[in-house]
Order: structure tokens, then C-alpha cells, then sequence
């Protein structure tokens, strides 16, 4: 048994979904009990789905169990078939029904369905949603694409003279973080390079699609989380080399150009003159390498940067902030345990130690301990680092309404690169802000619980202002100094022990002298010094003893 | 699929008059599971902490549920079984102690730990009151541990609270037989909804009045046959059985939603107290007046509109007998997840001629909904955009839950509810 409070990932079952709502002619019947289809909200709520996902669920009652719920389900293929007319049928079990070993593959077989049925075996009690949209995905691919394999030695055959060399994009699907703006980037990015999308799978895919990947001359392996069996499958069977890269970033994105124009044999050149920033880098179509090098970035220096997400994503997001703008990585770590070598591997070029965990509270005890001036996570560290009164830019799934905006924000390619550069840099204070803040903060207007004048008051809690001073604790902030009853040991904030930490008047009254962006930090990092050297009072001397600790 | 349940069953089988005519159906149900109720439930009992004994599919029902809501620590987790689990259970005991242990030594303010019973538990019929029996000996008396199941597999949505606040009627204290009546409101309400409705039964002189869940476990009400029971929520079955099985006595009436249904409500308690007529008016008329006033002004918006319920919480009956009678809507179909008859009487009484459907066949209410292109419709979050993209105007259900409607002072806001998306559709249109 383990215990979950928040989880980055759903049930297996999920992930199917994800992979099914993504398509178009695929029908998923779920043997699942009455409650089950609350899934449905993620979908119709999270990405404001205009449609519900073509998933029905038989909705077995305790009533149910004395009775066939075989035929429950098996009644539930026939009506969906018949309503939905669906050219493809998944059928799976959610986590109770696997208990009732009704073996959804043999019920629907003996259906007599004229349409292909695909049984996803989804293990719901050792697996989870990444998983289950990989394995849904790559049994699609094997059962559709199946029947076109090439034999022992054949070789593909050539294209067709005057035809433009073409791909697949494998991976993307509904829920997926960015995935809708990712694969028009990517598109527009090809056909630069005269090379032709042919299929996009599983978004926005048909059956026939799916049977017709094997027609192009290599896949874009977008998402390996997702996509990786699939396009595995497709290597052996169809002869087609898959990409390696995912062009997030600048770099990432130049060497995607040059492995897909060595993939399809192309010149490079027409994409990489997207990346050429010319004599007018403020007004060329990639601009983050310009904003990187501008001098209002200087302040992005050594900026302390904690990612977390899946593998992809966080890996790619460390490499931009470290290598791109400029900020120091002291923490990595996913929570896809599957790609937890690459993680590591990654982790390792930044010097630190990957977190492969998918328990939250580990996750939040790393984030207080690395002490980043920036969190790059998922929903899951923008709770954290509310209550840690850090700033933090989402950048991985699991997601929230609000990670799906409606303007276009890919993150591949070089609208990508540029959208990465905001997303990371305006959770912070901009660099003459800062300065000036500094230097008029008696101001009256500069008062202690302003806000980035660019953020508005409604993010003030989550952003800028960590401690104002004498505010009192709130819902979203930790209470720093006694061990509140409702904040726990393993939250890891100064609270964890059970000593009583108290500020002298001049102590408190000195400490709001500091800039208050920095004013939380300064809290935190003295209630640490103060609790690691057994202090109970802190003082002013306490206050400078702390900040020539932590300043080496 | 289960068509043979399927079939409109007119009132042949001798429900007389006044019994309506309730389309009864089964298939798939777009409901939530009784887990959903701790959204709230948790919140309103400050002290205790629920702990579903689940599967990942719970952990992930509760935080969809609970959405946007993530309260920074919340008092609620999933232990999930895992696959070394159910290969044996001697593991699982042990497992679950170790998890026990460590939330208890983690949160010393929880008084009370509610083991949650759910389908995959139900399944494998691991034994909850066996695991609260031993847990209770090793963290009593400091933690009070209690059991009860919102499995899908035999609740939805609100009834899990009803076996929530069931299962602590065997752990509330007793009074005597010969104790002066005492008032017990049951079911979760908003704090400043209780304050209202405690200030009223002060001045109506009915007392003392205690209430079902309390704010903390610690001040469990005592119960026995002198306590006279109201339920503030219609969902409420079993809950009401376990009082009336310790003596107490139920006092029937329609809910306390809208002007009508918190003066039928507040009048029951007033009649079993001997309340005279003009008390119970002079002390009534001030919060009657002013809900009347503030709905009139609803009233103009909302009166002819067409009205779909589809199943969710049990509310749907109150909810349109209210709407109704106080707004003017009309009910084109009103659909419950489970209609009690007899803790409904009274509001069945009141509610005009509609289609009262039970249970639920998703697709075949969708096709009514849609052939009847109600003005509003209220639905689960599951449905809703797919509605709205259809043309059609939904209010979410959900909110009924978790927003203060009880009361004469909230009967304002529960009409805003409904006059809120048609105010934004037209407001779009233009």
C-alpha cells in the first residue's frame, strides 16, 4: 500500500483514454463501476473538450456482482457499437473490474463485431496513465498497422518520383501539455525543410491512419513517453527510423533540423536560416537567444532553477535554463520512473542528484532543501512553491485549465524556444525592477506587500512577495516559525522540529529592511541557520551570521 | 443495454394518486462515487482526517473532484492497494498500521480517522471494521476510528456522506429516556447557515438544538429517544434509520430550500415543540419577507424557462419543487440518482406535474434532453461543455453542493445559480 495525497498521474486507464479522446472513429468501453466515469471532467473540464471522450463505462452496482456482469459488458459493446457506429473498439477494465477477472477480450470476441476489437490489458494495480497511453497507443499501431508489414529482407519501397520526403508526429494526444500548439510548430518547421507530415497520431487520428503509418519515410518521435513502442514496432516492421531529438529549445531544436534533414535527405539549410538571427536579433522570428543576451537578462545569472515533470520535459527544461538563459540547475527529477535512466543521465551533466519519485512530499521536501529562486514543475510544484513562496512556471503535465491557453504556446521548435523564454523569466522580478526596487524600497509606494508591477495584485501571494512582514500565516502560505498543527514534519519548512523559533523586535525590524522579494528567502534561510545551530532567539547578529552562511 | 429495466413503467403497479410516475432506468451512469462527498465532509469536520483504502483511481477521483480546490494539505489520502497487496492480506494489515501510524504521528490535531471503505476494497472484501477495531486499540482513546464505504459499487455522490454521518450515530453519546426533546439538525451545512438557522430556533424557543456532523468530532451530539430529528438534505436514508434505531424520532418536511421550504421546514420542529402560530410568524416574517423580496427580482428572468435535471446529488427534487414553485420555472424532466419516497413526501406533495426519472441510461437522458431543448440544464461537470457546445445552457450541479443555499437568506443565491448562465448567454449573444 502506499499513501497518496496528490498524484502526478491517473489510474492506466486514463492514459487509454487520453489516447482514445484524442482520435477520431475509436470508441473505449470501460468495464468500470458506477463513479468511474468521473474521468470524463478531466477531459471536458481541464481542456474545455467541446465533446465527451468516446469512452462508455458499464456501471456495475454491488446488485450487479451477484449477477453476469459479463453480460453487463458484453450488452455495453453491443449498444455503444450500435450508437456510435466507432471503426475501431478498445475495451478495457478499470481497476475494480480487473478484481472480477471477466476477461474483456473474451466477452467481445465472441460479440461476432464486424470492426477491429483491440483488448488493452492495463494492470491497473502496478501501472499508471503514462503507461497506459503508451501500451493503448502501441496496440493500436501493431493491430491496425499489422497487417502492412513488410517480410523478412523486403525493403520499403521507394517513393514515388517528384513526391517530398515524409514523417510521421507519434505522441501527441488529449491532455498532453501543449501537444495541439507542439505539432503545428513542428508541421510548419518540416515543411520548411520540404518534408511532408503525413500522419499525426493518436491527436486527430482515424483507424485508417493509423493503418497507414507505414507509408512514411520516418516517424518524429514527439512524446517518448507515449510514443516510443509505437514507433519501436514501426522501426522493426516498417523499416523507419524514429528521431531521437525533441526540438525544445534552441539547441534541441537546431539538432532535430539537422537529424530529420539527414532522416530525409534534405538540405538543412531553409531550417536552420529559421534560427539565423541576422543583423536585427530583436525583430528575427527566434528571438530568445537575443532576450537571453540582452543586458535586462543579466539578473538571470546563477538563478537557482528546480525541475520536475515528466522525463522529457523536465530534462528539456533544465537544458534551456542552464545552457539558454543562463540559470543554475540544482535539482532535476521526473516522476515517469519508466525514463528514469535519461533523467539521471541528465542529472548528472548538471551535477546534481535526479529525484525519481512520484510521492509529492518527497518532491516538496527536495524543493525547500535545494532553496532554487525558481520552481519549472507541474500543477503539482505550483502548490509547492506557493507555499514555499517561490516563483514557479509550469512546464510539464499533469496540467490545469490554465495550462491550456487559447493563443498558440508551443514549446518546440522556435516559437517554442521564444514562449520558453517568457514562461521562465516572468515568474521573476525583471532586472531593472529589481534594481530599482532596491534602491527606492523606503519609497512609500514600494511598500512591503507590492507586487512586480508587470503581475498585478492577483499574483501577489504566489509570486513576489513571500513574507510580507508581520502578515499572518495564510491558507497558502507556511507558517515558517512554530510547527503548525496543519503543516507537516515532511513538508520540510523550517517547521519541521518541534523547537520554538522566535524573532527579536530589532531582529523582525531589521529583516523588513531587506528588499521584500527577497525578504521570504532571507526568513527561511535565518529560521534554518537559527534551527541548525539549536538558536531560539533570533537576532540581529543571528540575521547577518545567516546571510554570511549562506552568501559563500 | 439493460433494456428490459429500461421501459417507462407507468403507475400500474398501485401507486395511488398523488404517487407520480417515475421513469425508472439503468445503464451507464455519469455520476460521481459516495468518495466525492468528503470534498466537503472534510472540511466541515475539522479534526478528522479520511483515509480511502483504494485504488489510484480514488486518489485521482478525489483530486478531479476536488479541482481547483487543492488546499495545501489537504485532511483527506488514499492508501493504495497495490499489487503485492492482493496477493496477500497479512501484508495489507500491516501495510495499512504503518500508514495509520505515521498520518497520526504526522497530524496530532485529527481526533478522529475514518477508515474509507471503496469498490476495489469492497471487491476483495477486505474487512475495514476489523482494521478500525485493532487501529482503534492501538491510537485510542486520543483517535476515535470509524468506518464506512463510498464505493461506487453501493453509493453515489452525496450517500456518502449519509454513510459517513451514519456511521457515527453508534458513537455519539446517549441521553436519557426521560431528557427534556432535543433538536438534532442532520447533514452538513455551511457554518453561517447553521448560525441562522440556530439564531431562528433560539427565538422560536425550540431547543436545545445540536448538529449532525459537528464542526469537530469531539462535540459529538448525544442522541437517544428524546432527540427529535430534521434533515437538512434529502440523502440522508440510512443515516435517519441509525438515529431511529437509537430511539430518535424524525420530523417529516420538505427541505430548506426557497422561502416556502425553510418555513415547512423550520414549522416542523415549531409544531413538535407546541411553537404558537404568532411566535412562529412574528419570529419567520423578517426572513421571509426578505427572501421573497430578493427572489422576485430572479423571478423575472427565470419564470417560463424549461428545466432538465439530470442525476447527481438527491437535491433535484427540493431543488425543482423550488424552483418551481418559487421562480416559475418549469420542469421539463428531473432526474435523482435514488428517490426516497418516504423522506420525500412531503416534497413530491408540493412539486408540479413532471418526468421524475431514477437511476440513469446516460445516452437515452441525453437523447431526451436533447429532443426537449430545455432553457436550462443542470448537470455533472462531465456533461456540461459538451451541452453548452450543443447549444444548450447548463448550471453545473456540483455547485449546489458546495455553495451555502439552505435558508431564507441564501434563497437570493440559489436562484442567482440558475439566472446566471442564461444572464451570460444573452450577455454573449449580443
Amino acid at each position: 500500500m502506499q499513501l497518496t495525497v496528490w498524484t502526478y498521474e491517473a489510474p492506466p486507464h486514463v492514459g487509454a483514454m487520453r489516447v482514445a479522446a484524442a482520435m477520431t472513429g475509436v470508441h473505449l468501453v470501460l468495464h468500470a463501476p458506477q463513479g468511474d466515469s468521473y474521468a470524463d471532467l478531466v477531459f471536458t473540464m481541464i481542456e474545455r473538450r467541446s465533446a465527451r471522450p468516446p469512452v462508455s463505462y458499464t456501471s456495475f452496482q454491488a446488485r450487479d456482482l451477484g449477477a453476469d456482469t459479463g453480460a453487463l459488458f458484453q450488452d455495453s459493446c453491443r449498444a455503444v457499437v450500435e450508437r456510435f457506429q466507432p471503426q475501431t473498439l478498445l475495451v478495457a477494465t478499470t481497476c475494480t473490474a480487473e478484481l472480477l477477472q471477466d476477461d474483456p477480450g473474451g466477452l467481445a470476441a465472441t460479440l461476432g463485431l464486424t470492426i477491429p476489437v483491440i483488448t488493452l490489458d492495463l494492470s491497473s494495480y502496478q501501472r499508471k496513465e503514462t503507461w497506459g497511453a503508451h501500451e493503448t497507443f502501441e496496440r493500436l499501431v501493431r493491430t491496425l498497422a499489422g497487417p502492412g508489414v513488410l517480410g523478412p529482407g523486403a525493403e520499403r519501397p521507394p517513393r514515388a518520383a517528384g513526391e517530398r520526403p515524409g514523417c510521421n508526429l507519434l505522441g501527441p494526444t488529449a491532455l498532453g501539455f501543449r501537444h495541439r500548439d507542439d505539432v503545428r510548430e513542428v508541421t510548419r518547421l518540416l515543411d520548411r525543410l520540404g518534408i511532408a507530415v503525413h500522419q499525426v497520431a493518436p491527436l486527430g487520428a482515424t483507424p485508417a491512419d493509423i493503418a497507414a503509418l507505414g507509408r512514411a519515410d520516418f516517424n518524429v518521435v514527439m512524446y517518448p513517453e507515449i510514443a516510443a513502442g509505437a514507433a519501436r514496432w514501426l522501426e522493426r516492421s516498417y523499416r523507419q527510423p524514429a528521431t531521437k531529438t525533441v526540438p525544445i529549445g534552441v539547441g534541441a531544436t537546431r539538432a532535430f533540423i539537422h537529424e530529420v534533414a539527414g532522416l530525409a535527405g534534405v538540405d538543412p539549410a531553409p531550417g536552420l536560416a529559421l534560427l539565423d538571427e541576422g543583423d536585427q536579433p530583436w525583430a528575427a522570428p527566434l528571438r530568445q537567444p537575443w532576450y537571453a543576451r540582452s543586458v535586462d537578462s543579466t539578473y538571470l545569472t546563477g538563478k537557482k532553477v528546480f525541475v520536475f515533470g515528466d522525463a522529457t520535459h523536465a530534462v528539456a527544461a533544465a537544458r534551456v535554463a542552464a545552457h539558454e538563459l543562463g540559470f543554475t540547475v540544482v535539482g532535476l527529477g521526473s516522476y515517469t520512473r519508466e525514463f528514469g535512466r535519461e533523467v539521471r543521465a541528465a542529472a548528472k551533466d548538471f551535477g546534481v542528484e535526479a529525484l525519481i519519485t512520484d510521492d509529492y512530499l518527497e518532491v516538496e521536501a527536495a524543493v525547500a532543501a535545494a532553496t532554487p529562486d525558481l520552481v519549472l514543475g507541474t500543477q503539482m510544484e505550483r502548490h509547492i512553491a506557493k507555499r514555499l513562496g517561490l516563483p514557479c512556471a509550469v512546464i510539464s503535465a499533469p496540467v490545469h485549465v490554465q495550462d491550456f491557453p487559447a493563443r498558440s504556446a508551443p514549446l518546440m521548435g522556435v516559437e517554442g524556444a521564444n514562449v520558453l523564454f517568457d514562461t521562465l523569466v516572468h515568474p521573476l522580478m525583471m532586472g531593472l525592477e529589481e534594481h530599482l526596487l532596491d534602491m527606492f524600497r523606503e519609497d512609500f509606494e514600494f511598500r512591503p506587500d507590492a507586487a512586480p508591477s508587470h503581475l498585478g495584485t492577483a499574483a501577489t501571494p504566489a509570486v513576489a512577495t513571500p513574507d510580507p512582514a508581520g502578515a499572518a500565516p495564510g491558507p497558502d502560505r507556511p507558517a515558517p516559525i512554530q510547527p503548525a498543527p496543519s503543516a507537516p514534519p515532511a513538508a520540510a519548512t523550517s517547521a519541521g522540529a518541534a523547537t520554538l523559533i522566535t524573532w527579536a523586535t530589532e531582529a523582525e525590524r531589521e529583516l523588513a529592511k531587506i528588499p521584500f522579494f527577497v525578504r521570504g528567502k532571507a526568513r527561511r534561510n535565518t529560521e534554518r541557520f537559527a534551527k541548525e545551530r539549536g538558536v531560539a532567539t533570533i537576532t540581529v547578529e543571528t540575521l547577518y551570521d545567516a546571510k554570511a552562511h549562506f552568501s559563500r | 443495454m439493460m433494456s428490459d429495466a429500461a421501459a417507462p413503467m407507468p403507475s400500474a403497479d398501485g401507486l395511488g394518486c398523488g404517487e407520480p410516475t417515475v421513469l425508472r432506468e439503468r445503464g451507464q451512469r455519469e455520476v460521481f462515487c459516495g468518495l466525492a462527498s468528503i470534498v466537503w465532509l472534510h472540511r466541515k469536520i475539522q479534526d478528522a482526517f479520511f483515509l480511502i483504502v483504494g485504488s489510484r483511481t480514488c486518489a485521482h477521483l478525489m483530486q478531479a473532484a476536488a479541482g481547483v480546490m487543492i488546499f495545501a494539505e489537504p485532511r483527506f489520502a488514499t492508501a493504495v492497494i497495490e499489487e503485492r497487496d492482493l496477493a496477500g492480506r497479512g501484508d495489507m494489515d500491516a501495510a495499512l498500521d504503518g500508514i495509520v501510524g505515521r498520518l497520526i504521528a504526522r497530524r496530532p490535531d485529527i481526533r478522529l480517522l475514518f477508515l474509507v471503505g471503496s469498490c476495489p476494497s469492497e471487491v476483495i472484501k477486505y474487512d475495514l471494521d476489523r482494521a478500525a477495531a485493532r487501529l482503534g486499540q492501538a491510537h485510542g482513546p486520543g483517535v476515535r476510528i470509524l468506518t464506512w464505504s463510498g464505493s461506487g459499487l453501493e453509493t453515489t455522490f452525496s450517500q456518502g456522506e449519509d454513510r459517513c454521518l451514519a456511521s457515527m450515530v453508534p458513537a455519539a453519546p446517549a441521553i436519557g429516556a426521560d431528557a427534556a426533546p432535543q433538536l438534532l439538525v442532520v447533514g452538513a451545512l455551511a457554518e453561517v447557515v447553521e448560525d441562522q438557522f440556530g439564531r431562528l430556533f433560539d427565538a422560536l424557543g425550540v431547543g436545545p438544538v445540536a448538529f449532525l456532523p459537528p464542526r469537530r468530532a469531539e462535540a459529538l451530539p448525544a442522541i437517544g429517544p428524546a432527540t427529535r430529528f430534521l434533515l437538512a438534505h434529502p440523502w440522508l436514508g440510512e443515516t435517519a434509520q441509525a438515529l431511529q434505531a437509537r430511539g430518535a424520532a424524525r420530523l417529516a418536511a420538505p427541505f430548506p430550500l426557497g422561502a416556502e421550504g425553510t418555513t415547512a421546514w423550520l414549522k416542523a420542529a415549531a409544531t413538535a415543540w407546541g411553537v404558537p402560530e404568532d411566535r412562529f410568524e412574528a419570529v419567520t416574517a423578517a426572513g421571509r419577507a426578505r427572501a421573497t423580496e430578493a427572489l422576485a427580482r430572479h423571478r423575472e428572468r427565470l419564470a417560463g424557462k424549461r428545466l432538465f435535471l439530470f442525476p447527481d446529488s438527491q437535491i433535484e427534487v427540493p431543488l425543482a419543487r423550488m424552483l418551481a414553485r418559487e421562480l416559475g420555472l418549469v420542469p421539463v424532466e428531473v432526474g435523482t440518482p435514488y428517490l426516497h419516497r418516504d423522506h420525500l413526501a412531503p416534497e413530491l406533495a408540493l412539486l408540479p406535474e413532471t418526468r421524475l426519472s431514477e437511476g440513469q441510461d446516460v445516452e437515452r437522458q441525453l437523447d431526451r434532453c436533447r429532443q426537449a431543448r430545455p432553457d436550462l440544464v443542470v448537470c455533472g461537470l462531465g456533461l456540461a461543455n459538451p451541452l453548452e457546445a450543443e447549444g444548450l445552457t447548463t448550471k453545473w450541479s456540483i455547485e449546489l453542493l458546495f455553495t451555502p443555499i439552505q435558508g431564507y437568506d441564501q434563497a437570493a443565491d440559489l436562484a442567482e445559480l440558475f439566472a446566471r448562465p442564461l444572464i451570460r448567454r444573452a450577455a454573449l449573444a449580443q
